[in-house]
């Protein structure tokens, strides 16, 4: 067993960061931006020596903001990344708990509020998502908890006046000469002593806690209905309300006629805001009932208003995006070799075009945020993956400074990236302005399906030449579809930029600023995952923005939630024209990504690929890089009288150091049943823009009785960890259509899958 | 006045009789175990267990429950005392956001009350009301089976308490 390779480089990085610091708490905080070599925004420093932490506490040992140590023995981490379902409460208190040498059971465990503090170290702001939250903060939680050890021990060492090297720990205390007492009784000492920086880690052998099974440090409250979710939230004098917003994304309230709704039973307030009308009310089922009420007229923006999906228009419906992908406007995203001239040389080339539609959340809790205004001050409740942007928005949608709006966390009750969005924060906040009052906003599920950020629909083309052995030599792709980032700008930029900017910069920077970002650049997440993975001296892709004007977020997987689904299903698609077996071509064109390969060889031996199964099973195979971590699947399915039936899913996942193996597990379970939800079911319409889903009748999630036996490996491995909340969806669908095609001959090139 | 009764207490409630039996336990009585996930009955968040039998209240009338015995999440056990269920729950980590957890534990202690040894089939069959979209479904089913191990021999326990209240004892603050 070795120490992990990773970290020996990114330790060195920490340590030449540190240096020209003179103060090692500062050095380290510094450091604990720094270390992802991301975006830095917001480095929680100030010029003043004692920087100004928010949750400072006297006679505490408290390095940063992430953890404290109290004289009465509390161990209080301040978790930085929201947990939503994928694990991060107990991940990171686990890396934690080990350096710091304590059961992760006697942490306690608080979810940090919004501060700069709390920054992704990846991101340089305080999002979690991008299956980044362990793979960027590992190094920095050990470091500062091997620091946090060392320091306990040095201040035993001079209070006990005994050899350093005499004073070790075991659970939570300091052991001298078989004596053990607890780590607050030095918290006091420790806490005037210069932090050291640059503790030894441990040894992969030495590990107490990461790598092994535990269990889920948030499974007590959530197993008993005692953890608290955003939604959960209740305080005396505090209102409920519902908002009739806009039926089409963009439109405004052009009258309204609230005369009867006033007069309803436990109605105190109904008030206009940006996007529509709310009525708050004593309790929430008397809000939601008084917005039937309502007379509206609303203004609706032309270009959405006038987009169905069934159109068969050539710049409507599908048709827009064939016509955009048909044009020769489109810009490269990336290029290597020869690029599309590749395909000069080839023998033969090989073609397949993919679609992918529109796509909601639905998280199990709908969006919802509780805001209270007491004078210049408000404080809002809310569970976010993005909490100062939560703030920002907050405050530019009450005038209020951002520095006098406290933002609480919660648990989330599901993220997949919808609540990096904070289109229900800014409708809380307004509504609490408008009606001064406190107002916990709650959606309808019917709220959530047709008012999301949605997965953005695509639309994809290969051209693949292979040369006379029948191997790639030239992988070229286009997608055309509408792209993230310029929904995410224009949803934050107003927020997030400082106010002396001029309003035209705002507007030229955000997509109401002419189309300036979707003429300049393509989003990776556009395009990502299209290309990589496979050998080919040649590639290049494409993208061609095509935008009906859905407002987007960012779905789970991303960009790979398509691009895996189409590259897959392209691949599969060639073997069968080359009559080669689909594993071993796979594994021809995977020389210079050996750790998918590697994941690839292991799911078709544990699944017994090749080899017999049950009359009528077949098996399809899918792998995909995403996230810095390698996924296989094989799925066994059945179709008997046009029904399919999944019956199996064999998963196989290199994530590096599986800090806990349980949860790894469960991630890739939740993937690919994510996955396999919108493989079967997942599809959002629209209608003279208006999106045609409502609620789980017409936007299914899959149930128990429709879910496979999922049985996941994870490979054995001494490198850092890599991401796992998203990695194992981008295969599934793939796996799922190839075995399709193996049982019936069909070939389905469209999701949701459907057989006839 | 709406009378019933709720984790073996009989409560009064003040609401009109239209009022859906999950909001008048969740903003009248204070109960935030049962979740809001649907407002149609489709997805089993608010599942309660009304005589027994895991029931949709989000759809159902307060006028509908007069008189009658409901046992919410809160009713099951609670963090220092749990359910047998619930013990299995915590040792598989079968919840990931654990929203619709609640729900979950209300619809597998109705069947296990009633089968202490189901097939895969009838656990199939009694939580398919229940949607889950982390897909903690291989571990629910894992956790019913080795709650109903536990059951069998005579150990265990479906329901550890009677009226409890989170608002005093909880295990995570906001």
């Amino acid at each position: 067993m070795t120490t992990p390779t990773i970290e020996k480089n990114e330790f060195e990085n920490l340590k030449t960061y540190g240096s020209d610091v003179s103060s090692s708490r500062r050095s380290f905080l510094k450091n604990l931006s720094l270390a992802g070599g991301g975006l830095i925004v917001g480095l929680p420093l100030t010029a003043c020596a004692n920087a100004h932490l928010p949750n400072s506490s006297e006679g505490a040992l408290q390095p940063n903001a992430l953890l404290q140590i109290s004289s009465d023995n509390q161990v209080n981490f301040y978790v930085p990344r929201s947990e939503m379902g994928q694990g991060i409460y107990t991940g990171l208190t686990t890396i934690v708990a080990e350096e710091l040498d304590i059961d992760p059971k006697s942490i306690n465990i608080i979810h940090a509020a919004a501060h700069d503090d709390y920054n992704n170290p990846e991101y340089g702001m305080q999002i979690t998502g991008g299956s980044t939250s362990v793979r960027a903060h590992f190094l920095p939680l050990r470091q500062l908890a091997a620091n946090t050890r060392l320091v306990l021990r040095q201040a035993a060492s001079q209070q006990l006046k005994l050899d350093l090297a005499s004073i070790t720990t075991d659970n939570g205390k300091i052991v001298v000469n078989g004596k053990a007492l607890p780590y607050g009784d030095f918290a006091d000492f420790a806490s005037t002593m210069d932090f050291p920086e640059n503790a030894l880690l441990k040894d992969k052998s030495q590990f107490k806690y990461m790598g092994k099974m535990a269990p889920r440090l948030d499974g007590v409250s959530k197993s008993t209905g005692t953890a608290k979710f955003g939604i959960d939230v209740d305080f005396e004098g505090l209102y409920r309300t519902a908002l009739k917003r806009t039926p089409v994304f963009g439109g405004t309230v052009k009258s309204f006629d609230s005369t009867q709704a006033e007069t309803m039973p436990g109605v105190k307030a109904v008030v206009k805001i940006h996007n529509g009308v709310a009525v708050v009310a004593d309790h929430y089922y008397q809000a939601k009932n008084a917005l039937t009420a309502l007379k509206i007229e609303w203004d609706f923006p032309e270009i959405l208003s006038k987009f169905s999906s069934d159109s068969t228009a050539s710049d409507n419906g599908k048709g827009l995006f064939t016509t955009a992908l048909n044009s020769d406007d489109s810009t490269n995203s990336s290029e290597e070799g020869d690029g599309i001239d590749g395909l000069k040389n080839s023998d033969s080339i090989v073609t397949g075009e993919y679609w992918a539609p529109y796509l909601a959340h639905s998280t199990m809790e709908p969006m919802n945020c509780t805001a209270k205004i007491d004078g210049d001050k408000m404080e809002l409740w809310v569970g976010s993956q993005a909490p100062t942007v939560a703030k920002l928005t907050a405050a530019y949608y009450t005038d209020i400074s951002p520095d006098n709006v406290t933002v609480n966390s919660t648990f989330l009750g599901g993220g997949f990236g919808r609540r990096s969005g904070t289109d229900f924060i800014a409708e809380a906040a307004a509504i609490a302005k408008a009606s001064g009052l406190p107002v916990q906003l709650v959606w309808s599920r019917e709220d959530d399906m047709k008012h999301g950020l949605y997965r953005p629909a695509s639309l994809a083309r290969f051209k693949i030449g292979l040369n006379q052995q029948g191997l790639i030599d030239t992988w070229t792709v286009k997608r055309s579809g509408p792209q993230i980032m310029p929904y995410t700008l224009d949803s934050m930029i107003d927020a997030i930029l400082p106010s002396f900017l001029p309003n035209g910069m705002v507007d030229w920077l955000s997509k109401r600023g002419y189309g300036i970002f979707d003429s300049l650049t393509v989003d990776h997440t556009s395009v990502e995952g299209l290309s990589e993975d496979y050998d080919a001296p040649h590639k290049s892709s494409d993208h061609v923005t095509a935008d009906p004007g859905l407002p987007l977020g960012y779905w789970r997987a991303v960009g790979h939630s398509f691009s895996g689904f189409f590259k897959e299903s392209m691949m599969d698609e060639i073997a069968v024209l080359q009559k080669q077996d689909a594993v071993e071509y796979r594994l021809k064109h995977l020389t210079k990504n050996p750790k998918l390969a590697n994941t690839l060889t292991i799911a078709a031996e544990k699944a017994g690929w090749n080899k017999p199964l049950p009359k009528g099973h077949f098996h399809g195979v899918a792998a995909h890089s995403s996230f810095n971590s390698h996924v296989s699947q094989v799925a066994e399915v059945s179709v008997e009288n046009n029904k399919l039936k999944i019956h199996k899913v064999v998963c196989v996942v290199d994530c590096g150091l599986a800090i806990n193996p349980g949860i790894v597990q469960a991630q890739m379970e939740s993937g690919i049943i994510y996955g396999l939800t919108a493989a079967l079911y997942g599809e959002i319409t629209l209608k003279d823009g208006v999106v045609q889903q409502s609620n789980f009748h017409d936007y299914p999630a899959l149930r128990m009785n429709e879910t496979p036996d999922i049985e996941v490996i994870i490979v054995e491995s001494d490198e850092a960890p890599t991401g796992v909340g998203e990695p194992g969806l981008p295969p599934v669908a793939a796996a799922v259509a190839n075995a399709i095609y193996a049982a019936t001959g069909k070939r389905l090139r469209s999701l949701p899958l459907k057989l006839s | 006045m709406i009378s019933f009764e709720l984790n073996g207490k009989t409560v009064q409630v003040d609401a009109a009789p239209d009022t859906p039996l999950l909001w008048t336990v969740r903003d009248h009585l204070n109960l935030k175990g049962s979740k809001f996930g649907c407002g149609m009955g489709l997805c089993g968040s608010c599942s309660m267990l009304i005589n027994g039998e895991s029931t949709r209240t989000c759809i159902l009338p307060l006028s509908a429950v007069e008189g009658r015995k409901i046992t919410t999440i809160e009713g099951i056990g609670n963090p220092e005392m749990m359910s047998t269920l619930q013990q299995a729950w915590v040792d598989s980590s079968v919840a990931q956001c654990g929203y619709c957890q609640s729900g979950q534990l209300v619809s597998a202690t109705a069947l296990l009350a009633k089968n202490n040894n189901p097939s895969d089939e009838q656990i199939e069959e009694a939580m398919s009301g229940n949607i889950c979209r982390c897909g903690t479904y291989p571990d629910i089913k894992k956790a019913i089976k080795s709650a109903a191990k536990e059951l069998r021999t005579g150990n265990g326990t479906l329901q550890t308490v009677g009226y409890f209240n989170p608002k005093t004892t909880t295990d995570q603050e906001v």
